[in-house]
């Protein structure tokens, strides 16, 4: 193992093999299928708890099991179920509108107050940014409770509204049938906005500023050059805030849960509790499993259209 | 530079609303949680008598001498496996250029787009088949392989980070592929190691769908999971739930407040390198 004439082989360079000569190519060839031992942990407890249960969603996905008896095949029932149950479809719309608070209004937050704080703000940065990480450390559960709290007949916001003199317009928010879904999406918006905001001053940070100096030249004011310098030079943070707010309203479980659990008369249902309740409770494994694969690929659709609207707007 | 000084003004002006924004909450739960149990509060208000016992309160109807017990026993058994796990194969994947190692980096960085509720329902009948459900076992090996795809992907792209004159210097010298984990990268890796680390107890912390699912028992739940059906109970007083959430979020806020550059670190960097 330790032969300094492999060592030079198996230099670490990005380019992998590009160093390698024909004589010592077998050696190399025995270190680098030595090298997957140490792979051997990771894969095992990966498959094992993830691929493995992963495939076999897949299997129940195209089962009726109640869990208990035998399973009968399904085919493509449980899939057909997704488009025609309108318990299920409307699941999936609800999730799809989460993102506009989740998303949507945090990103163009986040990019807003960039725009306004970028620059001299030094003092007490560390301070703010802990306090804006803040809902990202919380389990959702506890934020859940908290808003709960906050939403309430006699919590803060109908105190706010009334303080104001909109007493009219108080009401238990989460339990509205109109308005809860929004209700819900503004705790998103809440828990994500801090996100954005954060991971786009930070990326604005290491822009050079011979470019800002060069826009003003050109005669851009601060509004043109926000949009032709700032907002090209946090492109991947404005990736990366979209993947992880979107995966996390698609899959949003943990602050309905405790929330709404999926009420005032299902308004409020994603479907993350529906996979939940169809595998655990109503006895109906095999659409919880389809409804499980179908979040999945609309989470990987929206990951891939992110990636590639923020690239080719380059 | 009057206007520059008015300009800095406004931007503290704002930076602070907001953080009042995403303070007050807390603030008005932490209120709460100081009046009568079970007595009726308003927004934010000020309890005549602070009412501290609704802690001992929460803790004992809440159960969280077993739940503490469970989160600990999870999250202390997570981080240090799927710790061991990611530098072995970062380090693989990194420094040791595997045979199909491209293909294996792909094969865990595609873990990172995979929602919980895609495994939850098989792993829970696959554990029960051989026993594993109500076990911390399951629970441990379900957290572990779920937080694998960002472990192994932070450990490689640390290893790759580090300069390659290191891993030179160390096989002139003769050390074989574990004594230059161990001697040569390892000791460089104390940031990166308990950024990790801490990130891992969190997100364990912080699990609460596979946790509902593979703990049918009540007293082998964790804190935030034990907390979901607290609520159920005492839907209305508030209080007291907010009591018990206080004492749910308080190891991680501790957590945080002591590591907080390492968190703050390991979620944006994590996310940037993407």
């Amino acid at each position: 193992m330790a032969d300094p004439a492999t060592a030079e082989v198996v230099r670490p360079q990005n380019s992998r093999g590009r160093t390698t000569s024909r004589r010592s190519s077998s050696v190399t060839r025995r270190r680098r299928t030595k090298a997957l031992v140490y792979l051997l942990p990771a894969l095992l407890i990966y498959i094992g708890f993830v691929i493995y249960p992963a495939v076999n969603t897949i299997q129940l996905s195209f089962l009726t099991w109640d869990g208990v008896q035998a399973p009968t095949p399904a085919g493509l029932d449980n899939y057909a179920q997704i488009f025609q149950n309108p318990e299920l479809y409307r699941s999936v719309l609800n999730a799809l509108l989460l993102i506009v608070f989740f998303t949507v209004i945090p990103v163009i937050v986040g990019l807003v107050m960039t725009a306004l704080l970028i620059g001299k703000v030094r003092r007490g940065m560390t301070f703010f940014r802990t306090v804006f990480f803040l809902p990202q450390v919380l389990p959702l559960v506890a934020v859940g409770i908290t808003w709960r709290w906050l939403y309430a007949d006699t919590g803060i916001i109908n105190q706010f509204f009334s303080a104001i003199g909109l007493d009219s317009i108080t009401r238990a928010w989460l339990g509205d049938y109109d308005l809860a879904l929004y209700a819900l999406g503004f705790i998103g918006t809440w828990c994500m906005s801090g996100l954005c905001m954060m991971l786009f001053l930070s990326g604005a940070q290491k822009i050079d500023p011979a470019l800002y100096e060069a826009a003003k030249i050109d005669g851009a004011g601060p509004l043109r050059q926000h949009l032709s310098v700032t907002l090209p030079g946090v492109r991947p943070e404005i990736t990366i805030a979209s993947v992880i707010t979107t995966i996390a309203a698609l899959a949003s479980f943990d602050l309905v849960f405790v929330t709404t659990n999926g009420g005032p008369a299902n308004q409020t249902n994603v479907p993350a509790l529906l996979v939940y309740r169809l595998a655990f409770t109503r006895g109906e494994v095999g659409t919880a499993s389809a409804l499980a694969i179908a979040l999945t690929v609309l989470v990987i659709i929206f990951v891939m259209l992110i990636r590639r609207i923020t690239r080719e707007a380059r | 530079m009057r206007s520059s000084t008015s300009g800095l003004v406004l931007r503290y002006a704002i930076l602070i609303l907001l953080a009042l924004l995403i303070l007050l909450p807390f603030v008005s739960l932490v209120l709460a949680a100081l009046h009568e149990s079970g007595s009726t509060v308003a927004g934010l208000a000020l309890p005549e008598t602070f009412h501290w016992e609704n802690f001992a309160l929460a803790w004992q109807e809440g159960g969280y001498t077993n739940l503490m017990r469970s989160s600990f026993i999870v999250a202390l058994a997570a981080v240090p496996i799927n710790a061991i796990c990611a530098i072995l194969a970062g380090f693989s994947l990194a420094v040791l250029h595997p045979w199909i190692g491209k293909q294996l980096s792909v094969f865990f960085v595609l873990g990172l787009t995979l929602p919980v509720e895609l495994i939850v329902i098989a792993l829970y009948f696959n554990l029960r088949n051989v026993g594993l459900t109500n076990n911390y076992l399951g629970v441990i090996g379900g957290v572990v392989a779920l937080l694998l795809p960002f472990g192994v992907y932070w450990m490689q792209s640390h290893f790759a980070s580090m300069p390659p004159s290191l891993v030179e210097a160390g096989r002139i010298d003769g050390a074989g592929d574990l004594t230059l984990l161990r001697r040569v990268l390892l000791p460089l890796s104390g940031p990166a190691l308990t950024t990790l680390a801490v990130l891992v107890f969190m997100w364990t912390w912080n699990q609460f769908l596979l946790v509902i699912v593979l703990m049918q028992d009540p007293a082998m739940r964790t804190a935030p999971a034990g907390l979901g059906l607290f609520v159920g109970q005492y839907t209305t007083n508030i209080p007291l739930l907010a009591a018990a959430t206080i004492i749910t979020v308080a190891p991680i806020v501790i957590m945080y407040l002591i590591f907080q550059r390492n968190f703050i670190a390991g979620i944006s960097q994590g996310a940037i390198k993407e």
